[in-house]
């Protein structure tokens, strides 16, 4: 048994760590949330740099060979810093359903880039109607020319300003919530009959409506076989769900540490707030929801370590839902301890908790998967 | 990260299942079922005699005075494949609580004296600590124990005293000296329950049961041999077996044998013709205690971890407390949501076959006496204030 973070994973967790630490102060983060672009191409560079753009990615195609462990110690390092810079959307997402597509030649075309930073990517698969069910798709993918014809239209694209490609859901047979005749396109934010409308999340991220008129696709930008792509990202979900937990744990701790720290340093009624027992008690109950969700990822981390996706998909299910449920203790009670100041725009507090509301709605809310979770559980 | 467990390991779980499913018969099942009745000491007495039999009735001893030298890993196997039989622990009194102070501040004579007798199951011991005016501040109590040559003369109340009926002894805080703080002053005595002056009155708890009891001092008599280590330095003595009594409260094992039993109810009850484990909103309430229970499976695993490496069962032991003991008491209530208004009937005039619901009395007493849970073994807030004290420094 053993719940250590192994020597070169505790490397490069430390990295992230050191950089978030040394780089990236909250001052530092609101100029380049100011920015036109949003984000800094000139830390990206640094994460190409350091090697953590390439976690996900198999050795031969230049990349670190890591698990969802490597992701989760990154994630989790990133959420401390509330990090804009899109390594979910582009490395674990559009990166991860790369790494798992049986696409040997667009393997070989996209991951380096991604890898030294040149290339940012995103799944663009939402759409005004489809919520959290990923198979809900009306963009449709017509065969034409040996290829396909792609038109429809994706909201709420996670990054899809700066993404240089995306990677698509459209459907090319069955009804509109069928799972099955789902293909996922590589398609490029380039090419002709592709419009992206970027706008800024409460997050400070960025999303875009991504429209598709008429784009014309060649067959070999196929993830994998037409019409099977929700296998793809059924197999790549516990990952993406475990990456942006552990992201989220990284915030929860975050805004406990403040809010522990904050107390003892605010004076009220002649004594720091924090000898009120009716606070201490609130905090404890934070500190346990803490540990009880990071004890929640670490079951889903043994797991997928293990050969039973049956158990992992019951456990990520519970992690989503408990990273819903104590990601909104843990930030209400943050604001409320932290009293006025807890309102403002210029404390950090307030831009964690958004955060921890997007990765909420991020792949199902709470709801959503306890929902997901009771049907796993307890139908016949 | 991994939960992987050695080889050795998986042979020994092996071989504590199969004791388990041997030697754990039904005759054992019927008469603890009929708790804090006769049968009940009587049963559990059976019970503790066969794990003596086997050399596994005190793991936690150290090997010399009768303990097993089990790893960490091993202690944990044993416990959770008792949980998950839906074994009871042993009667914690003696072999659990009494027992690690007279091996750490006990003399020679003391541990020749006590120990062989609490292994064999022999003496029945009860806890002293709490009185009607000390229960989460247990250093305010104030039984007395006056120095009169060769006894200490007892005067006081204890109260909350579990099984004191069936006691012949009882390990007591009282007050040996006064005038300095309250948490000096305290010694650690060892009564013989037979000792005149000594009276035991039942109080009956809000499940209908008698488990719970007053223990009433006069005058007693009570050998100064019978002291632990120092006078006036009982308090040290006491506040290590807390911690020892903290760990190990997560019940983990316990609480998924009773939540499986829970699911199974629930698909044979119903309403409207339908099972209740198909009701959305039941459902919902199953799964926020499974999921709740599914993350402290790994909380109990990590604090293992980190001490099977060596390290001490720290404050987090209180947050396996408070989190063990609110899923228990989940489950208890959603149990008796189950058992709906069947669950008001009263066994006296009544059998379970003629209700219909055969689980409806239990779900009621559980609950009821469940409550409990959250009282005993340092109040959860209590265990709060250490939490907030030790680990968060406020």
């Amino acid at each position: 048994m053993n719940f250590d973070f192994t020597e070169e994973q505790t490397m490069i967790k430390d990295s992230v760590s050191r950089f978030v630490r040394d780089e990236y102060d909250f001052d530092t983060r609101r100029k380049i949330v100011e920015s036109d672009e949003g984000i800094s191409r000139e830390f990206w560079s640094m994460f190409a740099e350091l090697g953590w753009l390439s976690v996900p990615f198999a050795e031969e195609y230049g990349g670190f060979g890591g698990t969802v462990d490597d992701i989760a110690a990154v994630m989790e390092e990133l959420g401390k810093g509330i990090v804009v810079e899109p390594y979910a959307s582009t490395v674990v997402v559009f990166g991860g359903l790369l790494a798992a597509s049986d696409n040997a030649a667009l393997k070989a075309e996209v991951i380096p880039g991604i890898i030294d930073g040149s290339c940012m990517g995103s799944l663009a698969s939402t759409e005004a109607q489809s919520r959290y069910e990923m198979s809900d798709v009306a963009t449709t993918a017509t065969a034409a020319d040996g290829g396909f014809n792609i038109n429809g239209e994706k909201t709420v694209v996670a990054n899809g300003g700066t993404a240089d490609k995306f990677i698509v859901t459209a459907r090319h047979s069955g009804e509109q919530f069928d799972r099955a005749g789902i293909s996922l396109f590589l398609i490029d934010a380039s090419a002709p009959g592709v419009e992206v409308k970027s706008y800024k999340m409460m997050d400070g991220q960025s999303a875009a409506t991504v429209t598709f008129k008429d784009v014309m696709v060649p067959a070999g930008q196929l993830l994998n076989t037409a019409g099977e792509g929700m296998d793809l990202i059924d197999q790549v979900m516990p990952q993406i769900l475990m990456g942006l937990s552990a992201e989220a744990l990284g915030i929860m701790a975050t805004l406990n540490t403040a809010t522990v720290e904050y107390s003892k340093v605010r004076q009220q009624f002649d004594t720091p707030i924090s000898s009120f027992q009716v606070l201490q008690h609130r905090m404890v109950d934070t500190f346990m929801a803490c540990e009880q969700t990071k004890s929640m990822l670490y079951r889903g981390l043994c797991q997928a370590g293990e050969d039973d996706s049956a158990a992992l998909l019951k456990t990520v299910h519970a992690l989503k839902a408990t990273v819903a449920r104590y990601g909104k203790l843990i930030g209400e009670e943050a604001i409320q301890i932290h009293g006025g100041i807890g309102m403002t725009d210029e404390l950090n507090i307030g831009h964690y908790v958004k955060r921890l509301m997007m990765i909420n709605v991020s792949f199902g809310d709470g709801d959503y998967h306890q929902k997901k979770f009771n049907q796993l559980s307890y139908s016949a | 990260m991994d939960i992987k467990f050695s080889a050795e390991d998986l042979a020994f779980r092996d071989e504590v299942r199969d004791f388990f499913t041997q030697e754990y018969d039904s005759s054992i099942t019927a008469k603890l079922s009929s708790a804090a009745g006769t049968d009940y000491k009587e049963g559990i007495v059976a019970w503790q005699k066969k794990l003596h039999a086997k050399g596994w009735v005190a793991p936690g001893w150290p090997k010399e005075y009768g303990g097993t030298d089990w790893s960490a890993t091993q202690k944990f196997i044993f416990e959770t494949e008792r949980g998950l039989a839906g074994i009871p622990d042993v009667v914690p009194f003696g072999l659990k609580m009494v027992a690690p102070v007279i091996y750490t501040f006990g003399n020679e004579e003391q541990k020749a004296r006590f120990l062989p007798r609490i292994l064999e199951s022999d003496d029945w011991w009860c806890q002293g600590y709490s009185e009607p005016g000390a229960g989460s501040d247990l250093a305010a109590l104030n039984t007395t124990a006056d120095y009169a040559g060769d006894n200490y003369i007892v005067n006081g109340r204890k109260i909350w005293t579990t099984f004191a009926q069936y006691a012949d002894w009882i390990f007591c805080l009282v007050r040996t000296s006064k005038g300095m703080r309250k948490q000096q002053g305290i010694s650690f005595l060892l009564i013989d329950m037979n000792t005149p002056g000594i009276t035991v009155k039942p109080i009956v708890t809000i499940d209908g049961k008698h488990s719970l009891n007053e223990v009433l001092f006069e005058d007693v008599a009570v050998p100064t041999e019978n002291l632990i280590g120092e006078q006036d330095k009982g308090w040290t003595y006491a506040k290590a077996l807390l911690a020892h009594e903290r760990t190990g409260m997560a019940e983990v094992a316990d609480s998924t044998r009773m939540l499986d039993s829970l699911k199974q109810r629930a698909s044979v009850e119903v309403n409207g013709g339908k099972a209740m484990i198909d009701d959305p909103i039941f459902q919902m309430r199953l799964s926020d205690i499974e999921m709740e229970l599914m993350a402290l499976e790994y909380t109990e695993l990590r604090v293992f971890a980190s001490m099977a490496a060596g390290g001490m069962p720290g404050p987090e032991s209180s947050l396996l407390k408070i989190k063990g003991t609110e899923i228990s008491q989940a489950i208890h209530e959603l149990q008796l949501q189950l058992a709906s208004f069947y669950g008001g009937a009263l066994p006296e005039n009544l059998n379970a076959d003629e209700l219909g619901h055969d689980f409806a009395f239990e779900a009621r007493g559980k609950y009821m006496y469940g409550r409990a849970a959250t009282i005993y073994g340092g109040s959860n807030e209590v265990q709060r204030n250490v939490i907030a004290k030790a680990v968060l420094g406020l």
